[in-house]
């Protein structure tokens, strides 16, 4: 055994020296050869360089086949009649920007989809990120069983699933009993107009599932609440601040980092969960042989740059600060 | 002397309802643990409902008496269920699309993190940027041009349509994982790596003598995550998978149809349906619950350590 790990080892070498040693490239301590001509010497920053592109290149491979030549690919479907037969494969046909056209003048669900999905988002994100944050502000209290709490709320994030969800939504548990029996719903369909109504009355039938949505965010907040120091509330309450004024201007501006990471993380969690009827829209056009990839593929471009404005937008609104005024001394 | 100690009496009673401060009084706290409770009931009803559903009986079910608890211990939903998800030979596949890609992105994860986390190199901060912009880029837009690259390189269909991708750390919020390493192998600090090589170590032997013992924890973390998620995922499996393996979230999926096309309908039967549903479900969710239940702690703190919030 002990021989046959030699011999291994040793043909490993040659291999390796032979690698390191032929007419191409010349690998000594100190320099490359190139060609037996071309000399170059090895600084300690070019090695590193080297080490860390072969630490990072298995990523660097994976991103450029599977996100960049996909990405490309799907530009190319985008502005293509693309159409799969049996004998000859894919066949593209080149019609422009027709798809776009077509999405935003013939296809109506989607646009419907879409309104529906923006204006969940802008309902709900908040509403998760506030109901997170005071859920983890009563669990930074001074209380017995923290443990306890913590790991139910965080429970949800392990067994949410479309499937898991959609069983949930069918069998009306997706809500409280309560908000049925005293028809919250029917009340507020009845004061406010339709387009403010709807989205409303859907957040309280989901109520509970947005509240499964906001695990991890909570587990954020609290990790966040605890590297807050302590004494500066001291502080703050000697120099004659309320537990209200010091929410406002100690908790709140310490947890804008945190503020921003949750609210990206869960834009891209509602923009991908699979219940969504956009992405469901995309995926059942996929498969429809009238429109095809070309068009789908245009769909989820529109979708995606939908998605990014989306981002855009909240990470400026959270991450803009007022830079206070200070005058300038001329010294 | 009486009347003064009433008074202290009344004032320390006070003291000890409201506190001296906003949030020491008892009435505070008994506040916070009926919030705290009422807000846990609201998180545990849809699980609640699901338990007391899956357990009842044709007779419960049409008894407008029985609406939460169970009148007998019923469990020929649970053996309905069973058959009819076929739960050992799906279970088979849902591991091998779910601990595998989990395993193999949780080592590239880590890899791709220390290269980050340990060497300058050009360009850094653009990759970097990348990783996270690929976290971001919603997987429709990638979808189709993969489907047919593994169409073309005959993948799929097969499990390794879900595990290449996670091998080349373009998974399942990849970007996430390696983020969290990224974060991990910063806060070693650097003299260890140093001392190391001084002594003749090698970057990869550092790599594996080092950086790998010391971040085990982000390791289980990771894994954990991982395998979670790809339990719970459904879209890109469904359409990469297609009829080729099945998992156990697809068989939910269609159960419906598949329970008529197993077990016959009738409508007595379809009204049982519904709790041999909710039965199916739990027995999905069941196993991931069991991996929380024992490994509680490690998906919890490992957020607050992974130091995502620390940027």
């Amino acid at each position: 055994m002990k021989k046959i790990l030699q011999f291994i080892s040793k043909i490993l070498k040659k291999v390796g020296h032979f690698l390191t040693h032929n007419w191409f490239i010349e690998i000594s301590n100190k320099e490359i050869i190139w060609f037996h001509k071309f000399h170059q010497t090895i600084t300690n920053r070019f090695r590193e360089s080297i080490q860390g592109y072969a630490f990072i290149s298995i990523w660097i491979f994976g991103f450029l086949t599977l996100t960049l030549y996909p990405l490309v690919t799907s530009i190319f479907y985008s502005i293509n009649k693309v159409t799969i037969t049996g004998g000859q494969g894919i066949q593209f046909e080149m019609v422009g920007f027709d798809n776009y056209v077509q999405i935003f003048t013939t296809d109506l669900d989607f646009m419907q989809y879409l309104q529906s999905f923006i204006g969940d988002i802008i309902l709900q994100v908040p509403i998760i990120l506030i109901i997170s944050m005071l859920i983890a502000i009563l669990l930074n209290q001074k209380i017995k069983l923290r443990g306890f709490f913590r790991s139910i709320y965080f429970l949800p994030v392990i067994i949410v699933s479309g499937p898991v969800i959609n069983e949930l939504l069918q069998q009306d548990a997706g809500s409280i009993p309560l908000i049925q029996e005293l028809a919250v719903i029917e009340t507020i369909e009845a004061a406010l107009p339709a387009f403010l109504a709807e989205p409303i009355t859907n957040l309280f039938s989901e109520i509970i599932i947005i509240l499964w949505f906001s695990g991890v965010q909570i587990v954020l907040f609290l990790a966040g609440l605890q590297k807050i120091d302590g004494e500066i509330y001291e502080a703050a309450q000697i120099d004659g601040a309320s537990p209200w004024e010091s929410f406002w201007k100690i908790t709140l501006p310490s947890l804008r980092p945190i503020i921003l990471v949750s609210a990206v993380y869960t834009i891209v969690m509602l923009a991908t969960f699979s219940t969504n009827s956009i992405i469901k829209h995309i995926q059942t056009l996929m498969f429809d042989t009238s429109r095809g990839y070309g068009y789908s593929a245009a769909l989820s471009w529109v979708y995606f740059i939908v998605v990014a404005m989306i981002l855009g937008i909240a990470v400026l609104l959270i991450a803009y600060q007022k830079k206070p005024k200070t005058k300038k001394v001329r010294g | 002397m009486t009347q003064k100690l009433k008074l202290i009496n009344k004032h320390s009673l006070r003291r000890k309802l409201f506190g001296y401060k906003l949030t020491d009084g008892l009435v505070f706290q008994i506040m916070i643990y009926v919030l705290l409770v009422t807000i846990g009931f609201v998180y545990v009803y849809p699980l609640l409902h699901m338990v007391s559903f899956s357990f009842q009986s044709l007779e419960d079910l049409l008894n407008p008496m029985v609406s939460q608890v169970p009148t007998t211990f019923y469990l020929q939903n649970y053996v309905d269920a069973f058959t009819v998800l076929k739960y050992f030979e799906t279970m088979g596949s849902s591991l091998a699309v779910t601990l595998l890609p989990a395993i193999m992105q949780t080592l590239i994860a880590s890899l791709v993190g220390y290269g980050f986390a340990r060497f300058e190199f050009p360009l850094k901060k653009t990759l970097l940027a990348l990783v996270v912009a690929t976290y971001i880029i919603p997987p429709q837009v990638t979808m189709i041009p993969k489907y047919v690259l593994f169409f073309n390189i005959g993948i799929l269909e097969t499990v390794w349509s879900i595990i290449l991708p996670a091998t080349l750390g373009q998974g399942l919020n990849s970007a996430i994982f390696i983020l969290i390493f990224y974060q991990f192998y910063k806060m070693i600090p650097k003299v260890l790596d140093e001392a190391a090589q001084i002594d003749g170590a090698s970057r990869i032997y550092t790599y594996f003598k080092i950086a790998i013992p010391l971040s085990i924890p982000s390791f289980i973390t990771s894994f954990l995550f991982s395998f979670v998620w790809y339990w719970n995922e459904t879209y890109i499996s469904t359409l990469f998978l297609g009829s080729g393996v099945e998992t156990l979230q697809m068989r939910l999926a269609d159960f419906v149809s598949e329970y008529s096309s197993i077990l016959g309908s009738s409508q007595a039967i379809n009204y049982a349906n519904e709790a041999v549903r909710m039965a199916a479900t739990m027995l999905i969710i069941a196993p991931m619950l069991i991996v929380y239940f024992i490994m509680q702690r490690w998906f919890i703190e490992g957020i607050d350590r992974a130091g995502i919030t620390g940027e």
